[in-house]
């Protein structure tokens, strides 16, 4: 079973970010970049299930600049096998990223592509299931639960009220929480190994897949700033100013 | 332009988060159709039928719809929702699954998470853990949205008349099953239409002191929330989890005890009328955003806490 995986290059969760002055946009200048962490968690389950004899090879994908290479590199030396980069410099929303994505799997013709929940940049959550949708397969989201067994995936998923368990016939589009695993630090050696692995460079043009922008993005702004509060010495003062203060309870 | 919202419920009774997506629906313009798909599910139709704003229900009732596997349901909202100026959901995680599925069949764009309507054609949504917030027009014929429960007030659930209008169900892809579900049952309120919320964090220790921040929840008529870590540690389970990738709520008193205040966290809760934070150390970046810190252990503050809410 080939396993697609789709890693994306997204600014560092520890950055506190800022919004650029002019309102167009989010400043990313000398920012530090990562794979987004809950396709970390999707990389590695990939490698488990080649660990566990299930997966036979992993293709990680990155959409991107050419600094998404590093993205892929982090994949590799997690234990992936190969890498495919789209290069784009344009701006790639989710519908686009699917549609590339679901040409790629056309030519790969993986069992199963993994993505992350959530990209913890544009915070869509989209990707997906919208590749699944474009390729009429299944689809598990918000998995924290992944089991392969002949043919199927059972998937448990995180829900608003709790869990639920469905099951998939393959191929299947899995997108994963970070509950899923415990992604594996890579070793210095497997870091090493992985700058011989291919990594293979496309254009969305080769793909023959349009990306153009559906949605405008007209400005970008702060958020209200909440006002600090003030401290108070003991629980019975909170709960005074609970009371008539703020009359909340 | 009509507007189509898709119900969500559990068969039986419509979820309250429908009714804010029925408030940022009547924004577009236009009339409001909502489309109930379930199994033996009349009671939501009609329970759709009566809020206000509604002016048709369109019932799809087959067993296919008796689990919201994305599937068959994003097949019946394309049928059902090609013809709309927009498609609405929750940003629930049912409107997260089914909703984007439906745009790239109808080749659109999903707009996610709105919490403000500024046209037709324009919304507002955040970004980087609620961090910056987005203006986004779309170019589309469709627009297919998700609405952030937080952003809109709930429609009135009672003073409409609305029709309801049997349709046909779609085909069945028959690619995917539900197995079974593990829903958490508890007497408080529920946490995204909750209006007081005691949350806990990874500073609770163990599940056992979870006890401590149900003691006070209960004298508050509370819902009990928590942080990604405290979940992770398996305090809790998934479904208290307030943040960037858990649930968004926004009550009017938000109590965080033993918690730093991540980003990730404040995402789910910043916007929140009154926050009081509990937390032993002074330095946490909670009290940046608390209307009230307590400096405190909450090994002393809760049981304290849970005391002096009984006088
Ligand atoms: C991609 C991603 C997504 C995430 N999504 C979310 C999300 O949706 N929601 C979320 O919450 N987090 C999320 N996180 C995690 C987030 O970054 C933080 O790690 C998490 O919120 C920290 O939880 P915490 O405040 O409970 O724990 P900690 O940061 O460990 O804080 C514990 C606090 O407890 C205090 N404390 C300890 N003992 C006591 C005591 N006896 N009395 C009083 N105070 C005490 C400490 O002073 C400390 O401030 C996400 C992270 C990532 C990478
Ligand atoms: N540019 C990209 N390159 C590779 N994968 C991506 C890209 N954008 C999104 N994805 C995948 O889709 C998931 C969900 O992203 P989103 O729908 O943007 O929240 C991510 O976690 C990735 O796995």
């Amino acid at each position: 079973m080939k396993v697609l995986v789709a890693v994306k290059r997204v600014v560092d969760y520890n950055v506190k970010i800022r919004v650029k002055a002019d309102g167009s946009g989010v400043d990313t200048t000398n920012v530090k970049f990562t794979m987004n962490p809950f396709d970390e968690s999707a990389v590695e389950e990939a490698v488990r299930l080649k660990e566990a004899g299930k997966a036979s090879e992993i293709v990680v994908v990155s959409m991107g600049p050419q600094q998404a290479q590093d993205t892929i590199r982090t994949g590799l030396a997690m234990g992936a096998d190969r890498g495919i980069l789209v290069a784009s410099d344009a701006e790639l929303q989710p519908l686009a990223v699917a549609k590339l994505l679901k040409a790629l799997v056309d030519k790969e013709q993986p069992s199963l592509v993994l993505v992350g929940k959530q990209a913890i940049d544009d915070d869509s959550n989209q990707t997906g299931q919208m590749v699944a949708a474009l390729l009429g397969w299944p689809q598990g989201t918000f998995a924290s639960k992944l089991v392969i067994d002949g043919g199927k995936a059972d998937v448990t998923r995180e829900i608003d009220g709790g869990l639920e368990t469905v099951s998939l016939s393959l191929p299947a589009v899995v997108t994963v929480d970070l509950r899923l695993n415990e992604p594996r630090y890579a070793s210095l050696p497997n870091i090493m190994k992985a700058k011989k692995k291919p990594i293979e460079t496309v254009s969305p043009s080769d793909l023959g897949i349009d990306v153009a922008p559906r949605l405008v993005t007209l400005k970008v702004e702060e958020p209200a700033r909440r006002q600090a509060g003030v401290k108070v010495a003991s629980v019975a003062e909170l709960v005074g100013k609970l009371k008539t203060e703020a009359k909340v309870i | 332009m009509s507007v189509l919202v898709i119900a969500e419920h559990d068969n039986v009774a419509l979820k309250s988060a429908t009714l804010n997506t029925i408030t940022a629906a009547a924004k577009l313009g236009g009339d409001i159709h909502v489309l109930v798909a379930g199994h033996n599910a009349r009671p939501v139709a009609e329970a759709a039928a009566k809020v206000q704003g509604v002016a048709k229900v369109l019932l799809a009732d087959d067993a296919i719809y008796a689990h919201p596997l994305a599937e068959p349901l994003s097949l019946l909202a394309v049928a059902v929702g090609r013809s709309y100026g927009a498609i609405l959901a929750p940003a629930t995680t049912t409107g997260k699954n089914v909703l984007p599925r439906v745009a790239a069949l109808l080749d659109v764009a999903q707009i996610s998470d709105i919490c403000a309507v500024v046209s037709p054609d324009t919304f507002v949504r955040p970004i980087y853990a609620g961090n910056a917030l987005a203006t986004v027009q779309s170019k589309d014929p469709i627009k297919v949205v998700t609405v952030r429960g937080t952003g809109f007030d709930a429609a009135p659930a009672e003073g409409g008349s609305a029709t309801i209008e049997t349709v046909g169900a779609a085909d069945n892809p028959a690619v995917s099953t539900f197995v079974g579900q593990q829903i958490s049952k508890s007497e408080r309120p529920e946490l995204t239409s909750a209006r007081i919320i005691v949350s806990g964090g990874r500073g609770m220790g163990s599940e056992e002191n979870f006890k401590l921040i149900e003691a006070v929840a209960d004298k508050l008529g509370a819902a009990v929330g928590a942080t990604r870590a405290a979940v992770d540690a398996g305090f809790v389970p998934n479904d208290l989890q307030i943040g960037q990738t858990g649930k968004i709520v926004a009550p009017e008193l938000y109590v965080a005890v033993a918690i730093s205040g991540a980003i990730q966290h404040l995402a789910g809760m910043k916007d929140s009328k009154i926050i009081v934070a509990i937390n032993k150390d002074e330095e946490a970046p909670i009290f940046q955003v608390a209307d009230y810190g307590l400096v405190a252990d909450l090994f002393q503050a809760l049981p304290e806490l849970a005391q002096e809410l009984s006088k």
